[in-house]
């Protein structure tokens, strides 16, 4: 073994607490190699261990009659979808390679979650994103860069996506001060398979050989795992080598030879190497499969002359699998590599030890038991501040703001307005299933070779989590759900992507709790487990931690094609109607942020009873053929809304909200949840009253959809006008503005 | 089920599968949904195209696109017989990167440079049909519009003065880009194509490359079918060959 001599500040620089270490010794009964430090101090990052995290996360309900590899078990969970078939989803974070280099940080973000996906078997067959910045407006040196990691970001995630073949087909992209010098960049891809393909990591199989196929490893992205299980200071900068480099053409061949592969019988086990590399990917195969793997780092394909061991350990070179071979095959496995001109080497075996052992040559540079490694790494439960629920906003101290004023104001908000700049970058259309293009409330995916269609929404509002972590993230899981009633969907699974400041702060560490907490409940409240995720802890910079974001990615199905609805009007002289309740509260909304500058306030309440009976009602009628387009009150409240069911087909509407006691900002912009506008046409109205009446739903009508020139809004004594095509410009218009063009 | 056949036989199509090729399968299905249609996947490794009646070459990013699109899948084995049935009078179809190979090869005149914009761009648009003089367009007429979207970082077409001169004296360019009535304007242009070309075809008619995606639009259900006519064209002009011969 290598003879570096093991410090304390060695020790430090591993990113491991003296009780960590000493856990180690407990575990080897000797000293760590200077290797065996470094896999030791990847493996037991919060990134790979999730040990800050964990106990927390034991709290997701991951259990249900359609699940089919849970939450944790493999690389990502698989739900039965019906018919033989399932998908596999998963959402995963590369903030911090983001925040350092946005173009290969995004993109080999993509790469990573996408490997994640095939590895278990799957065909990929969508992405999407959830991306956070700090503010893009003005010239500012922080607004320029910002600007610069917004575009770094959707251009790396566009090189990779489109290169590789996978439609981007929806997402969520917000700007807010509390992301500037710490992006977030949450990637997601699901895959389809049929439940026979199901692939394990598990090494299996005493004897059987070990492969390496895939890119060569070079000394890209170091220890990246232990990087981003750090806060991102000044001298990040100085990581850059800690940041991947993608090659999405070198994915496809191996997405290609992966999936003949497995077709075919040669595979005991297949693992991606993803954080920590060809460590992570050696010692959680063994665990898995309860048995040991010896490998030889000489034998490693490499890109680089030179490199030590400890770099071919650590090193996070993407695009490279370990495929645990049935002794015997191993010729149509080399005859599939070679076909698809991949780097590949037969570089150990399974063994029947336990033990994860690392030669180089004739040295025994690494000798650890994998399951210790894997699974035993100390768990933390963090101490949680405690919480006072924030007041409600006093709407005395708020001035009023001229609707005519704050509407196209809130429509030009960067969080708010029009992502047709992003999206446009992205192929939405390719593998020819996107039945809902990107900008409606959820996608909508047709999987061909399935016959299945798949509806799918990724939303948190960071604003109500900063107020409330617990409130927002039960908000979360009930806007996605009702993203994906509004496409005439039912839920079937989530995935989340847990993005949280530094743990040891007790602030930060009540917000996760909360948080899971919160989506707990609602994923229990929609029936739907949670498959897995990510947690991204650290996302602090020098000016302090992020607004706690509780990503959740929602999937669900849609049983007839006839149901796939959209959030545009679709022609005029349809009735419009809204399901559910407008309140008074204007706390943690966007009219507030916007138009006043301020964060405050008590966000919306969750009432899951009456949003699980209003979405199921929107369903119904759905599904009876009465509903012509459907789009749920979020950001910017009902005005937005409305503005935006208009635009697709350059419809207006003319609205009545009646006499009400109500301030017109309130009514028009605030955000209670559990409310959608539908459009219907005139001949389905007394049916869809009927329907909705029986089902106890509060709904009104409030007007019709018009081809006149004018958005028109009354509220008593009040109306409101807009020139339509002006609201569209200025929603078009407000990103490439900024973003010149 | 009634097998619909045109002509005298089910015709077989075989659309070429370059490493990094990733409409390959699309093209199949949109193919495979037209009667009358056998459509395979042809490995770049193969060599011979004996027995089919039309090659297509599928978008997407053969090799990565690495040193500049197209430029290393035209060395591929499969492309020397690409070259042959095309020289023979086979219907050869390249769309996006397949016409990007298609001109790397020498089978189209003129190139495929970045877009003006430098950023990807994937949307509907608009194009019109300039000549219906090609077994690639025939079922459509002239100044007819379609909706077909794109989806390229690099698909602004350019040619030195004389092959622009020759591609629109020999009526080689078969659709250009446009708006929603049907005006070739610098505003409809997404890409810095000169004179809006979208895409055009060889001097013998039976090659033709486009930028935009006619398999992303063969099903009411993914947003229209416009896609279909190119492919109905050349389903026709085959029909028409097998009665002859």
């Amino acid at each position: 073994m290598s003879n570096r001599a093991i410090t304390p500040e060695l020790i430090a620089k591993h990113g491991l607490s003296p009780e960590e270490y000493d856990k180690v010794l407990s575990i080897l009964g000797r000293e760590p190699s200077f290797e065996e430090l470094g896999v030791f101090s990847v493996m037991w990052s919060e990134h790979c261990s999730y040990k800050n995290s964990r106990p927390e996360l034991r709290k997701f309900p991951t259990t249900g009659p359609s699940v089919l590899v849970k939450a944790g078990e493999e690389n990502a969970g698989v739900i039965d979808i019906g018919d033989g078939w399932a998908v596999a989803f998963k959402i995963e974070s590369h903030n911090h390679p983001s925040a350092v280099e946005p173009f290969q940080g995004a993109a080999t973000g993509v790469g990573g979650i996408i490997r994640d996906i095939f590895t278990m078997g799957a065909r990929p067959v969508f992405l999407m994103d959830s991306l956070r910045f700090g503010p893009i407006e003005g010239d500012g040196e922080q607004a320029k860069t910002n600007r610069r990691l917004f575009a770094g970001v959707v251009a790396g995630i566009a090189h990779y996506g489109n290169c590789i073949g996978l439609p981007t087909i929806a997402g969520e992209v917000y700007f807010d001060e509390s992301y500037s010098g710490n992006p977030l960049v949450n990637a997601f891809c699901l895959g389809i398979l049929r439940h026979e393909q199901i692939a394990r990591g598990a090494a299996e199989g005493v004897g059987n050989p070990v492969f390496y196929v895939g890119a060569e490893t070079g000394r890209d992205g170091l220890a990246g795992a232990a990087f981003a299980s750090r806060e991102l200071t000044e001298e990040s900068k100085a990581d850059r080598p800690a940041v991947q480099v993608g090659d999405p053409f070198r994915e496809k061949l191996l997405l290609e030879a992966c999936l003949e592969l497995l077709a075919t019988d040669c595979v005991a086990g297949i693992q991606d190497m993803g954080a920590a590399g060809l460590t992570c990917s050696t010692c959680e195969t063994a665990s898995r499969g309860g048995t040991g793997v010896e490998i030889d780092v000489q034998l490693v394909p490499q890109r680089a002359k030179g490199q030590t061991p400890y770099e071919v350990l650590l090193s996070e070179s993407q695009e490279r699998m370990l495929v645990i071979v049935k002794k015997g095959q191993e010729a149509t496995v080399k005859q599939i590599f070679e076909k698809w001109n991949l780097p590949y080497a037969e570089i150990g075996k399974v063994t029947d030890d336990g033990m994860m052992r690392v030669r180089n040559g004739n040295e025994i540079v690494v000798n650890v038991p994998a399951r210790a490694l894997a699974d035993d790494c100390p768990l933390y439960s963090r101490e949680a501040a405690s919480f006072t629920p924030p007041a409600q906003l006093d709407l005395a101290t708020v001035p009023q703001i001229d609707p005519e004023t704050a509407l196209p104001k809130l429509l030009s908000h960067p969080s708010i307005a029009s992502k047709r700049w992003v999206w446009r970058q992205y192929d939405h259309m390719v593998r020819t299933g996107t039945a809902v293009l990107p900008g409606s409330d959820a996608a909508v995916f047709i999987v061909r070779e399935a016959n299945k269609i798949l509806a799918a929404a990724t939303d948190c509002n960071a604003i109500y989590c900063k107020l409330d972590p617990g409130v927002g993230a039960r908000i979360a899981v009930a806007e996605c759900a009702r993203n994906l009633a509004c496409s005439g969907a039912v839920p079937i699974g989530v995935t989340d992507n847990l993005n949280f400041g530094n743990p040891h702060k007790p602030e930060n560490f009540y917000q996760l709790r909360a948080a899971v907490e919160g989506i707990s409940e609602g994923c229990r409240a929609f029936g739907v487990p949670v498959t897995g995720g990510n947690v991204s802890l650290y996302n602090e910079s020098p000016a302090g931690a992020i607004d706690p974001t509780p990503t959740i990615s929602m999937v669900g199905t849609i049983a007839d094609a006839a149901h796939i609805t959209t959030q545009y009007f679709k022609q005029a002289g349809d009735q419009i109607f809204l399901i559910g309740e407008t309140g008074s509260e204007l706390g943690g909304s966007h009219y507030l942020l916007a138009l006043h500058g301020r964060k405050e306030g008590a966000p919306p309440t969750m009432d899951f009873a009456q949003e699980k009976a209003i979405h199921a009602a929107l369903l119904s009628v759905i599904r009876k053929g009465l509903v012509q387009s459907a789009h749920d009150c979020s950001e910017g409240g009902l005005a937005v809304t409305i503005a935006e069911s208009c635009f697709f087909n350059s419809l207006a509407a003319s609205i009545d909200l009646g006499s009400t006691n109500q301030r017109p900002d309130v009514l028009l912009f605030n955000e209670t949840q559990g409310r959608i506008v539908i459009s219907v046409k005139s001949s389905n109205v007394s049916t869809l009253e009927a329907e909705l009446s029986k089902s106890g739903v509060p709904f009104r009508k409030m007007g019709e959809v018009t081809a006149k020139a004018d958005l028109l809004i009354k509220t008593g004594a009040n109306a409101y006008r807009w020139r339509i095509a002006d609201l569209n410009e200025i929603f078009e218009g407000a990103i490439p503005s900024l973003m010149g063009g | 089920m009634v097998q619909v056949t045109t002509g005298s036989s089910f015709m077989k199509v075989a659309i070429i599968q370059f490493p990094g090729s990733n409409c390959d399968t699309d093209c199949q299905a949109a193919l495979a949904s037209l009667p009358g249609i056998q459509a395979e996947i042809v490995w770049h490794k193969e060599t011979s195209l004996a027995g089919y009646a039309a090659v297509v070459l599928p978008g997407g990013f053969s090799y990565g696109d690495y040193l500049r699109c197209g430029s290393i899948a035209r060395f591929s084995p499969i492309m020397r017989a690409v070259r042959a049935v095309a020289e023979s009078g086979v219907l050869v179809l390249g769309i996006c990167n397949g016409f990007q190979i298609l001109c790397e090869a020498g089978l189209l005149p003129g190139t495929l440079m970045r877009n003006n914009g430098l950023l990807f761009r994937c949307e509907h648009l608009h194009l019109r049909v300039e000549n219906n003089d090609s077994p690639f367009t025939s079922v459509l007429h002239q100044g007819q519009v379609l909706d077909i979207p794109i989806a390229h970082g690099e698909g602004n077409y350019f040619a030195d003065a004389e092959t622009l001169k020759q591609l629109n004296m020999n009526n080689q360019i078969l659709v250009r880009y446009c708006d929603a009535s049907g005006n070739v304007s610098p505003e409809a242009n997404p890409n810095g194509s000169l004179e809006n070309i979208a895409g055009i075809c060889s001097h013998g008619r039976n090659v033709f490359g486009l930028m935009p995606h006619p398999e992303r639009v063969c099903d009411p259900l993914l947003g229209g079918t416009d896609g279909r006519s190119i492919f109905q064209s050349m389903i026709e002009a085959v029909a028409k060959l097998n009665v002859k011969s």
